[in-house]
């Protein structure tokens, strides 16, 4: 995982901020060859249609990710523990990005 | 609107060009390069080297496009005789263009692509943040809108140039090529004539002798940092301003043009 490279350059991740004080979402990902490059590219592939106030690009292998096989251990405790959920609450009128 | 001055002596011939006349031909200049800009970066479509860079040439095409159609517009609106911005586009010969001779030099290979932009972004930047002073309203509005485009277009080109210069000896030997063989072409984007002299006096255009000085330190200050030579300034092609151009447009017109011309009534 550490070196995935071909002729393109190395592949980044691509996190778009939609708007200010909003988390920045995953958009996609991109061959660059240094980070400038990577933040012109995504500007270029993700955020043409004024999706964007900020956009922020990460290396592939600087992401550490789950694996397939830890899904049991990791997930599966949540499932049948409904106290977990906060669905007992009601929502206040108007409460936006909740 | 513009004030119109009376004729100095009636008839065609040897008519003292007004400012509205003047105004038609600068819009027309500054259209027209972007239209061509404009169809040579389109040509990059499906061709780009990676596919992020295909994307990022394409819309480097819609912004130039987006241009032009409000220069190309307003000319017809100061004209005055019905004319819409595709009549400009799709129905003038290539003498009544008055696009930047760089401006239609083709693709070449990447480099080639990437060194033409660069000078020619460079001018529309240094061009662009002076006119937005115009004191023609829509020039100025159009200024201000496009310098944000061009701005990353220039660090676009810019960033290229760079990497281009300072990456193998491959890439290094032919960017400089590009650019030598480029810079006959650069003086034309600084001539200047009457259209000018008129518009200056009238705060609208702005002296192109004032936009070499930052367009050179911006290009010094690039190909630094790219590791390349500068050319020696030695022959200069000149012609734009009277619509002589170079062979290439031609052939760029009749791919741009064959469509509405063969099929006039078409629409999509």
């Amino acid at each position: 995982m550490d070196n995935i490279k071909d002729n393109q350059g190395d592949v980044w991740e691509v996190f778009v901020q939609s708007k200010p004080g909003l988390p920045h979402k995953h958009a996609g990902s991109l061959h660059a060859t240094d980070k400038e490059m990577a933040l012109q590219n995504a500007r270029d592939l993700y955020t043409r249609r004024n999706e964007g106030t900020c956009i922020w690009v990460v290396p592939l292998n600087a992401i550490v990710s789950s694996l397939p096989d830890d899904v049991g251990a990791f997930f599966d405790p949540a499932n049948d523990k409904a106290y977990r959920h906060p669905t007992h609450y009601v929502m206040p009128e108007g409460a936006k990005h909740i | 609107m513009l004030e119109t001055p009376p004729l100095a002596n009636g008839g065609r011939e040897g008519l003292k060009m007004t400012t509205k006349d003047a105004l038609i031909k600068y819009c027309l200049r500054l259209g027209d390069t972007s239209l061509i800009l404009g169809q040579r970066m389109a040509e990059w479509c499906s061709n780009g080297p990676t596919l992020e860079e295909d994307i990022a040439l394409t819309n480097l095409s819609l912004d130039f496009f987006g241009q032009a159609r409000t220069m190309l517009s307003y000319a017809g609106e100061l004209e005055g005789k019905g004319k819409s911005e595709d009549d400009f586009a799709f129905k003038r010969n290539e003498r009544e263009f008055y696009n930047t001779l760089l401006s239609e030099r083709p693709n070449g290979h990447f480099g080639d692509t990437i060194a033409r932009n660069f000078l020619h972004d460079a001018f529309l930047y240094h061009l662009y943040s002076a006119l937005r002073n115009s004191k023609d309203e829509i020039i100025a509005a159009h200024s201000a809108k496009s310098i944000k485009e061009v701005t990353y277009h220039l660090r676009h080109s810019s960033e290229w140039m760079v990497r281009l210069g300072g990456g193998t000896e491959e890439s290094h030997q032919k960017i400089q090529d590009s650019i030598n063989d480029l810079w006959m072409f650069t003086g034309d984007l600084f001539a200047m004539n009457e259209v000018d002299e008129i518009l200056i006096k009238e705060g609208i255009a702005v002296n192109l002798k004032d936009i070499k000085k930052n367009w050179d330190n911006t290009v010094n200050e690039v190909l630094h940092r790219a590791t390349l030579q500068r050319p020696e300034d030695a022959y200069m092609q000149s012609g734009s301003l009277e619509g002589r151009h170079a062979e290439c447009l031609g052939h760029l017109l009749a791919e741009m043009q064959f469509l509405p011309r063969a099929y006039p009534e078409a629409t999509w």
